[in-house]
């Protein structure tokens, strides 16, 4: 590891955030524009941060926090590993550490709400995981590699050949960023709701963390639209923040589903366009230049 | 400045006849939209800084209001709104009835009417804000309520 690579390093771990919460605070200048309103200013989601983390810290058991922390951790490590293009199966197994820590730390607290909250977050997590799988062998496939430095030193991009995969990695961002129509297992901000679900027994600093590591969040799965567009970094981020201003969209004209609805969705629509792209890979045998 | 900035309300309907409750909504409406302060009406009381009570107490939801206070993280206000809140209003001197919020819970603001207009609640909110500063520079922590108080009689 030389000096860049530890630069590149801070640079993501202060950047990451800020990004993060600029995007948090697009998100929610542009639902309440979308609804009429003038809405919070666009560093809001900065002041509420700072806000929970002056507040009391008020658990119910202290292994609470120790989850959240995890869920902090890996995220990070996840978006590291994406910046320095690393194997993209390990991405993705480090990502659903992060995601199960925080199953764990809401299932851990003994309310029901926070247990139904996390239920349904396993659903989400069972129905985009194969869909997650399959953009990685798209791409074993494509470079004969899992490493994602292959699919970013191409020439040509990924989004080509793998246009059906694409379609379905927008449904995965829209469940992975809780949005509506998929924002069951926690309410989202804004909305007048009973509880939060799985974050519903989190209060103060262990709440803020989990805000932090949104942000990283956002950063991370806009980077995984990033990736379809690799070769060229302009038209990649451009992808990336349309992706994110269509969720946003998306966000605001649709309500609620069952948790049934968005399986039978994934498990048949999303898996099978999937899989008809990957057996046109096979078939065809393309390889990224 | 941060508490300021980004109040967050927990809404606690204590037997109310749902007048209050539906102004306390219209705040959140893109009409008076609270939203653009800050305001975020949130759901558990854990995440809370303010908390908005309507209604006049009664022997059933003592323990009930007291509990959800006991949630709150310091530092952390107290908001009636309404006339029934305030002091039990036309309700006072009915047989369930304690009386106000403050017979049970400290309250630091009151909004009176009946019932009041959202701007009122706005101007609550304010008020309330400049408190929960003053709370946080002064480091005064919220006082923990017994859940089984003297106010709840055997036969209740």
């Amino acid at each position: 590891m030389n000096t860049n690579d530890i630069l590149l390093a801070v640079l993501v771990l202060i950047g990451a955030p800020i990004i993060g919460c600029i995007a948090s605070g697009i998100d929610r200048k542009i639902t309440a524009r979308l609804q009429g309103r003038v809405g919070p200013p666009l560093l809001q989601p900065y002041y509420d941060v700072k806000k929970l983390l002056s507040k009391d810290n008020m658990v119910v058991n202290p292994s609470q926090n120790f989850y959240v922390v995890v869920y902090l951790v890996f995220i990070v490590l996840s978006l590291l590993m994406l910046v320095f293009k690393q194997d993209f199966l390990m991405i993705i197994f480090v990502y659903t550490v992060a995601s199960i820590a925080l199953i764990v730390g809401g299932m851990s607290t003994g309310s029901p709400y926070a247990r139904i909250g996390s239920s349904r977050e396993i659903m989400a997590i069972l129905s985009y995981e194969p869909v997650l799988i399959l953009y990685a062998l798209a791409i074993y496939l494509l470079t004969g590699t899992f490493k994602l430095s292959a699919v970013v030193d191409a020439s040509s991009p990924l989004l080509v050949y793998t246009p059906l995969i694409f379609i379905a990695m927008i449904v995965v961002l829209n469940i992975k960023l809780k949005k509506s129509p998929f924002d069951y297992s926690t309410s989202h901000h804004g909305h007048q709701e009973l509880v939060k679900g799985m974050t519903t027994e989190y209060g103060g600093p262990g709440f803020a963390t989990i805000e932090i590591a949104h942000f990283y969040e956002y950063v991370f799965l806009t980077g995984l639209i990033f990736l379809f567009w690799a070769s060229n970094p302009i038209i990649g981020v451009l992808l990336g923040i349309i992706a994110y201003l269509l969720i946003i969209v998306i966000d605001n004209i649709t309500a609620r589903v069952y948790w049934q609805w968005m399986l039978k969705l994934s498990w048949s629509v999303l898996l099978i366009i999937s899989i008809v792209n990957i057996a046109f890979l096979y078939v065809s045998g393309v390889q990224l230049a | 400045m941060s508490l300021a900035k980004s109040p967050w309300i927990i809404h606690v309907n204590v037997n109310s006849c749902n007048g209050c409750d539906i102004e306390v909504v219209a705040c959140l409406t893109p009409l008076y939209d609270a939203e653009r302060f800050g305001v975020l009406n949130i759901g558990t009381p854990k995440q809370a800084d303010i908390m908005v009570v309507t209604g006049s107490v009664n022997y059933k939801n003592v323990n009930v209001l007291k509990n959800l206070y006991n949630q709150i993280p310091d530092p952390k206000v107290v908001l009636a709104v309404g006339a029934c809140a305030s002091t039990g209003g036309i309700f006072h001197d009915c047989y369930n009835v304690v009386g106000g919020v403050d017979q049970v819970i400290p309250v630091d603001a009151y909004v009176p009417g009946c019932c009041p207009r959202p701007e009122a609640i706005l101007d609550g909110v304010v008020a309330a804000l400049s408190i929960l500063e003053n709370k946080k520079k002064g480091n005064i922590k919220g006082k923990e309520v017994k859940l089984k108080g003297n106010e709840v009689p055997s036969n209740a």
